[in-house]
């Protein structure tokens, strides 16, 4: 079973172009900044609203094309909205068995899916409960059974976890997780969390200002970031700018907020515009004093702007110029005090800095 | 609460004039009610005009409802050429005199009205009929319960209905499951206003449906009737109709009251 769709659609002004294949059993991560336009995309997905050209397929049916549009009600579509849009007027369990019984089943039948649903989500004791009494990883619990209930083709997922608190997040991250791992259809997941992109999808899709700019593996955006957004996405530091050789092997890239010495490709000779280059954060080194002999041609001082700890390594922004992202290990964070507000002085060496010209 | 404090003087003596307005004819009909006659109102003629009242009043308002709500969902909902001409229409009794409705209601669905030659011909009649008074009280009262549907409509999260339609509900299920439910509070709210306006409805109905006992002659009707011959039985009556107006106020508490 298989997503195609390749459309132009607009809510206003704003109009969205893209062309995305989604295969069953390999959930789709769409990120982009907020107004990228993710959610006029699954909108237009999900039959909400009419596309204004291209063709959207699922499992070989034509949902859209310029003849055909196939409204919501008529899709095999699971929805599970930004907000949850649960109906408050009815319990939970009514919420799920929803789909259900407009669909003809009968009530009995459809409370007993919606209960065996609940279940599945640990939040079957919350069954005769109205939506303004559950919290928000109950709620969110409720709309992800509510949109599956159906047993959906399509599962469209609009930041299903932004609105939850921190501990709520990881505990219906982890639910997510076993779900879309056995969800017999195709599922799309909206984030601007690059944490449940790389831990919910398979493959990554970037839209940014309604187009896409990069699809893949998490990997393959790891190793060639096409933007900033996406660079940013998998922690890796992005610098675009002019390079101008300086000589042995070495160039000045000369990019908003400062300048950083990087390796020549042997072929320029020249001053190039619009090079970008990258920097793994493993390649940064960090010191709490200025230090004097380092063979490292970069030595950049900086504030320590948020460090995040997830047990193997600490991934540390520092408001250098240009700003920069460095991954160390914890056992470092401790050793060298290192926390917000502090400044440190990071380096790291010209020939770990490769430039990537322009097609 | 907290701007208590802050008002003019002005603003407060005015706005004390106003109740006192509004208050000093209420209690002037308590004073001046002729009480040792009380019993007087279960005799057959204000007892009639109480039920002819209650009858189409709530007829009215039902009338109200099943038109004025598909009415204010057109209007909130949809946009087309002529948008805001239909609205104006739809709001237009209640700008309109009340007199000029009945005048035109019996220019449309008299007996030889444009429509009512076609009705009568169908051996329905309107003018000087109970349905006649049910009509020209829907009339004056429907736009009551299109303004206040449609600002509920208004107000809808549509995100409910969307979610509603991906799961596979049609029209009518959005409608009855979602829409409806969610419009529940505006939808009695607009009934009530509409029942109280078609139970004090006066000129539309004596133009329209006449001033016929136990049939037409709703309780206002009764009133001015008896305000010629007989005050103390028109101020037991008014007495009457204050009692029924505050059962819509109370039917209301909460929403415009308690506030």
């Amino acid at each position: 079973m298989t997503l195609r769709a390749n459309l132009r659609c607009a809510a206003g002004d704003f109009v969205v172009e893209a062309a995305i294949e989604a295969d069953v059993g390999r959930p789709i991560a769409l990120v982009g900044p907020n107004g990228a336009g993710k959610t006029t995309l699954v909108r237009a997905l999900a039959g909400l609203a009419a596309i204004e050209r291209g063709t959207v397929s699922l499992d070989g049916t034509t949902l859209d094309d310029p003849t055909t549009h196939v409204p919501a009600r008529e899709r095999s579509v699971g929805v599970v909205f930004q907000d949850r849009a649960l109906f408050d007027r009815m319990t939970a369990l009514e919420n799920v068995a929803f789909g259900l019984r407009a669909r003809g089943v009968r009530t009995n039948d459809a409370r007993q899916r919606a209960r065996e649903l609940l279940h599945s989500m640990d939040v079957e004791h919350r069954a005769h409960a109205k939506p303004s009494q559950l919290s928000g990883g109950e709620a969110q619990r409720v709309a992800i059974a509510r949109a599956l209930a159906h047993e959906p083709k399509l599962l469209l997922l609009d930041e299903p976890l932004a609105s939850l608190d921190v501990r709520a997040r990881s505990d219906v991250r982890a639910l997510l997780g076993k779900v879309l791992a056995g969800f017999g259809g195709v599922a799309i997941v909206v984030t601007h969390d690059p944490v449940d992109a790389l831990t919910l999808a398979d493959r990554v899709v970037v839209l940014e200002r309604g187009r896409i700019t990069q699809a893949g593996s998490v990997d393959e955006i790891r190793s060639a970031p096409h933007s900033l957004y996406a660079a940013e996405l998998v922690g890796i530091n992005l610098f675009t700018g002019r390079l101008e050789p300086i000589g042995d092997g070495a160039a000045e890239l000369h990019v908003d907020g400062g300048t950083i010495i990087v390796s020549c490709p042997p072929d320029i000779t020249a001053s190039v515009d619009g090079v970008t280059a990258l920097l793994r954060p493993a390649d940064v080194v960090l010191y709490r004093e200025q230090p004097s002999a380092a063979s490292a041609r970069n030595i950049l001082a900086g504030t320590i702007r948020s460090i995040a700890d997830d047990g193997q390594r600490a991934r540390i922004r520092i408001d250098t110029s240009p700003p920069l992202v460095a991954d160390v290990t914890p056992a470092s964070v401790t050793r060298l005090a290192l926390r917000e507000g502090v400044i440190v002085w990071a380096s790291f060496k010209a020939v770990e800095v490769r430039p990537q010209l322009p097609d | 609460m907290s701007a208590r404090a802050s008002l003019p003087t002005t603003v407060k003596v005015l706005a004390a004039i106003a109740i006192a307005v509004v208050a000093l004819p209420l209690v002037a009909l308590v004073a001046r009610a002729p009480w040792s006659d009380i019993s007087r109102l279960g005799e057959p003629g204000p007892r009639t005009a109480l039920l002819v009242s209650i009858e189409v009043s709530l007829a009215a308002a039902a009338v109200a409802f099943v038109f004025g709500v598909p009415v204010a969902l057109v209007l909130a909902r949809t946009s087309f050429r002529g948008h805001s001409v239909v609205r104006s229409l739809a709001l237009l009794p209640l700008v309109l005199p009340p007199v000029v409705a009945g005048v035109g209601l019996l220019a449309a669905f008299g007996r030889r009205g444009l429509a009512g030659r076609g009705f009568a011909a169908i051996g329905i009649r309107l003018p000087f009929t109970t349905g006649g008074a049910i009509l020209a009280s829907a009339f004056v009262a429907t736009p009551l319960l299109i303004l206040t549907v449609e600002a509920g409509v208004r107000a809808l999260d549509r995100r409910k209905e969307e979610a509603a339609e991906t799961l596979g509900a049609s029209k009518w299920y959005v409608l009855r499951r979602v829409t409806l439910p969610a419009l529940a509070p505006s939808i009695v709210a607009g009934l009530v206003v509409a029942w109280a306006r078609a139970l004090g409805e006066f000129g539309a109905t004596i133009t329209f449906a006449g001033n016929f006992r136990g049939r037409t002659q709703t309780l206002p009707l009764a009133v001015f009737e008896a305000m010629q011959t007989d005050q103390g039985a028109a101020i037991l009556m008014s007495l009457m109709l204050v009692a029924l107006s505050l059962v819509a106020l109370i039917a209301l508490r909460g929403r415009f009251l308690a506030r």
